[in-house]
């Protein structure tokens, strides 16, 4: 079994990542009646002996004692790491996980980047070395920042220049929240502009998010569970948006049922690695069919359901409508319409009572209407895991890498050439030592040959497939 | 003498766990519907070929278990201790802690030497616990990345530690379209390499016995155990002890040997199709009635016309007429449809075996022209019943079955490769261009020699 440490930077992140730490252990206490420390919970808890205060040695099986999070929580400014340490989840976190600094990085990937990043750099690399050593076989990386912002944006993306260097073995799996048009902060196409460059070089997926969708998935399932329709009764626990059941009892602030779908989609991606299936799908596995060339790492999400009605309905009807809305345009958690753009290639994690036939039936259903790459006509990556998340019967997490990632990117690029042209705010940045003039103009060219890698493959859509011819053998 | 079997990766476990579940429960099986002795002889001829019984109370499977993560394995050893019949050997079992990622170089090149000396280790103690060793049997997909790439680098290892072994490989062909997007670079590079070093290679394509599972035998909701307990029992018609010759006074002693030599007269053609029939649900077995005569009729068509089962069989594709001349170009003549096989071996097990006449194997127009008829075709039979069928008719066929299916599978790993998509997930792991080149023009040997039959 491996494990997988969290990095979670910036205030975002952390938010995300406190909603994260929450559910798993709400999932793990689900499934975990016994209260025994077993593999599944070995894959991101640490067991310790906390009797003795403070750290004790970690406890490879048997009961559970103390858990802590294989965790690193990194903020330029306390607030937010403040709250979760007086949160219910105090306990979780180790206090030597924490890096902090007061004043923040002023919205600024400059300062983030190239002033906390060299400031701090010792002082990650040994709690990253830490993190690592606790762990019997250390798989992935899971780094939680938004993209906007100077921290999670700058600091965030020298994590993981840093993780490259260090532990080039390991897989680095990215949730970047991207921002949306309305942002309030005006450098933030600097910001995810300059992060990009690095999530291009360094990262080995990328699993974009953006606000907006969050927000109308959220709206919608508020509609549903408040609509009073007959026969719609939503079940308690089964929002995947709800963190009811969970540590947290105080007051929903408004982010939370956001990072709360965030979270789910962490821990359904992890899941077929924690739990058993009869087609296991590792992390691993997810970067090796999903990455077809090195720089096309990124991959839009969807989740279903939503929710689960009360009721008992026909359930195979049920099973292939989830099937059906993983594809749709408003289950996507980026803005994007994967249907109208090019598959590179899909996978379907699908975890609870699902067989192979109902995956097979649902992937002949819905072949028909999506585009192919050429040379990937049946480019399918399936796994099942037999355990479903807290509340549902089955669930479905699809990642497509599909060139409906484009507009997305090439929004990011006008927004930050309205800036450049005209050098708005570019003296903040390069105030910063380190930071130069080449940095911008070498982070947009990388954004552009990104563009233009999935404009040729969007050119290939809908022309005359003609396969190479074979090879001849002589008889 | 005995089979060793060597399970690789995730499938490998789950279809051998079935395997030896299905073979067990067989020989415990009172409904042999023949004497008692026969009973006897059987259950001994089947414990010493797959089960050992030394100091413990129940059989234990003479079986390598080998996986690069360990949840399937721990699952494996479990069930099977749990069903109280028989279990692995405890010590029998190798896994690390990070899967193969899907990736055949992760397998064949870092897994492979990394754990070669462990893994041999255990294959030996395994060997030296039989008192004569009568050959492997690797189970594996290839569309993963344990199975298929550290199972192709085993498989080199077990035929340089034991050169005149017997070694017959299972491999599972994946679902069509899809379980792994890379499945068919895994397919590609696993069949040119096994091709290699095997003596043999059964085959049993997921989509075919799906179908089995969905029109024979009436599953709703198939699962992946379903799939596996149909392919268990085809194989354990096929292993299960027979007798080969006629009149013979006990079962064949060297089962993996027999196949080999009717099945494998050239190097070059070594890919083996299954068939068994009848397929049903078991709560349907008491009420149905079969005829050797028919059992044999189907079979045979099946075999002319490549049916992958014993429904929606193509009647019109008949042998070519003989006595019109053989030139060397002959396989124009024939049908389009029809498949021409290099040998083929037919087991029967079950009772009222004298009315059986299996003349019409022994066509000649079903055969290549450059092989003897008599020497093509063998038949083993046993009154024994095997697993609640009052009569099975197996055939193992070397033959133009996977020819198709072998062609599908070259021709999209092409496709993908012209555009060397993924290939930097294999590179990164000493697996280049080069190797895939190879792999293809091996194959696209293999896919020539069979389509000149």
């Amino acid at each position: 079994m491996t494990q997988s440490v969290v990095v979670q930077v910036g205030q975002c992140g952390n938010q995300v990542g406190c909603r994260f730490w929450d559910l798993a252990l709400r999932e793990h206490a689900d499934v975990n009646k016994e209260g025994i420390y077993d593999e599944a919970l070995s894959s991101f808890f640490r067991n310790v002996d906390t009797r003795s205060g403070g750290d004790g040695p970690d406890i490879y099986k048997g009961k559970i004692c103390s858990l802590k999070a294989r965790a690193l929580l990194i903020d330029m400014e306390e607030g937010v790491v403040n709250e979760i340490l007086q949160g219910p989840l105090r306990d979780v976190f180790d206090s030597k996980q924490l890096i902090t600094d007061v004043s923040g990085s002023g919205n600024n990937w400059a300062v983030g980047h190239k002033l906390y990043g060299s400031q701090y750099q010792e002082n990650i690399v040994e709690k990253l070395r830490k993190a690592a050593e606790h762990c019997d076989c250390l798989q992935c990386f899971f780094i939680i920042h938004s993209m906007g912002g100077g921290t999670g944006s700058g600091l965030g993306t020298f994590v993981l220049k840093l993780l490259e260097d260090e532990f080039p073995e390991v897989y680095r799996f990215v949730t970047s929240v991207y921002p949306s048009g309305e942002d309030d902060v005006i450098t933030s196409p600097y910001n995810s502009v300059l992060a990009m460059k690095e999530l291009n070089e360094h990262a080995d997926c990328v699993l974009p998010i953006e606000n907006e969708s969050l927000f109308d998935i959220v709206n919608k399932i508020h509609q549903m569970a408040n609509s009073g329709k007959l026969g719609s009764t939503v079940k308690r626990n089964s929002l995947v948006t709800s963190s009811a059941g969970s540590a947290k009892t105080a007051q929903e602030k408004p982010f939370d049922a956001m990072n709360n779908i965030l979270a789910n989609l962490l821990l359904n991606l992890t899941s077929s690695a924690r739990f058993e299936g009869s087609l296991n799908m590792d992390l691993n596995e997810i970067s090796m069919n999903l990455v077809p060339f090195p720089r096309l790492h990124y991959l839009v999400s969807s989740l279903t359901p939503l929710y689960t009605l009360a009721d008992v309905n026909v359930p195979s009807r049920r099973l292939d409508q989830m099937f059906s809305d993983a594809f749709s345009r408003d289950h996507q958690l980026i803005q994007a319409d994967p249907k109208h753009s090019i598959y590179l290639a899909c996978a379907l994690l699908v975890r609870g009572n699902v067989q192979v036939s109902d995956l097979r039936r649902n992937i002949e259903r819905l072949k028909p209407s999506l585009h192919f790459v050429s040379w990937n006509q049946e480019g399918w990556k399936t796994g099942l895991c037999s355990v479903p998340p807290v509340g549902h019967s089955h669930s479905l997490l699809a990642l497509a890498n599909n060139t409906c990632v484009k507009p997305t990117f090439i929004e990011l690029k006008d927004r930050f050439m309205k800036l450049y042209k005209k050098k708005a705010h570019l003296h903040h940045y390069l105030h910063v030592d380190g930071m130069e003039q080449s940095c911008f103009s070498e982070a947009i060219s990388s954004l552009s040959d990104l563009i233009e890698e999935y404009n040729e493959l969007d050119a290939t859509k809908g022309g005359p497939r003609t396969d190479p011819s074979r090879l001849k053998i002589a008889v | 003498m005995s089979i060793v079997t060597v399970q690789l990766g995730q499938c490998g476990n789950q279809i051998g766990h079935e395997v030896f579940n299905t073979i067990c429960s067989d020989v415990r099986n009172t409904h042999g519907l023949c004497s008692k002795k026969e009973n006897e002889s059987y259950r001994d001829a089947c414990k010493e070929r797959f089960f050992c019984e030394e100091q413990s109370e129940v059989p234990v499977a003479r079986a390598v278990l080998i996986d690069m993560e360990p949840k399937v394995i721990s699952q494996t050893l479990s069930m099977a201790a749990r069903s109280g019949y028989w279990k692995y050997d405890d010590g029998s079992h190798f896994c690390q802690k990070q899967g193969s990622g899907n990736n055949w170089a992760n397998g064949y090149s870092v897994h492979g030497p990394r754990h070669k000396e462990a893994i041999m280790d255990l294959v030996q103690k395994e060997a030296e616990k039989c008192d004569r060793l009568g050959g492997f049997f690797t189970i594996m997909s290839m569309a993963g990345g344990t199975g298929s790439g550290l199972g192709a680098f085993v498989t080199q290892c077990l035929r340089d530690a034991f050169p005149t072994s017997f070694l017959l490989n299972h491999v599972i062909w994946p679902y069509s379209t899809g379980e792994v997007i890379v499945q068919n670079y895994n397919s590609v590079l696993t069949l040119s390499h096994l091709y290699k070093s095997a003596d043999a290679l059964l085959v049993h394509e997921n989509d075919v016995v799906h179908k089995i599972c969905a029109q024979l035998m009436n599953i709703k909701q198939i699962s992946f155990r379903d799939i596996n307990q149909v392919i268990a029992h085809q194989l354990g018609s096929v292993f299960q002890p027979a007798y080969t010759a006629e009149g013979g006074l006990c079962y064949s002693r060297n089962p993996l040997g027999d196949l080999m030599e009717t099945l494998v007269p050239h190097p070059e053609f070594k890919m083996l199709g299954l068939r068994n029939i009848p397929q049903m649900p078991e709560n349907s077995l008491a009420y149905s009635t079969f005829s050797w005569p028919g059992l044999i009729k189907h079979l045979r068509q099946m075999l002319i016309a490549n049916a992958k089962m014993e429904e929606g069989i193509d009647w019109q594709v008949q042998p070519p007429r003989l006595g019109s001349s053989i030139p060397s170009s002959h396989s124009i003549n024939k049908p389009l449809h029809f498949n021409t096989s290099i040998a083929n071996l037919v087991i029967l097990r079950g009772k009222d075996m004298h009315s059986i006449d299996l003349g019409s194997f022994q066509d000649p127009s079903l055969y290549t022209s450059w092989l003897n008829p008599k020497d093509a075709f063998h038949s083993w039979k046993t009154l024994r019943a095997f697993n609640k069928y009052e009569k099975s008719a197996s055939l193992v066929s070397n033959s133009q079955f996977l020819l198709k299916p072998l062609d599908n599978i070259v021709g999209k790993a092409w496709n993908m490769f012209a555009s060397k998509a993924y290939i930097h997930q294999y590179t990164k792991f000493s697996i280049e261009e080069e190797d895939f080149l190879d792999s293809f023009t091996a194959l696209e040997q293999v896919i020539s020699s069979y389509t000149s039959l």
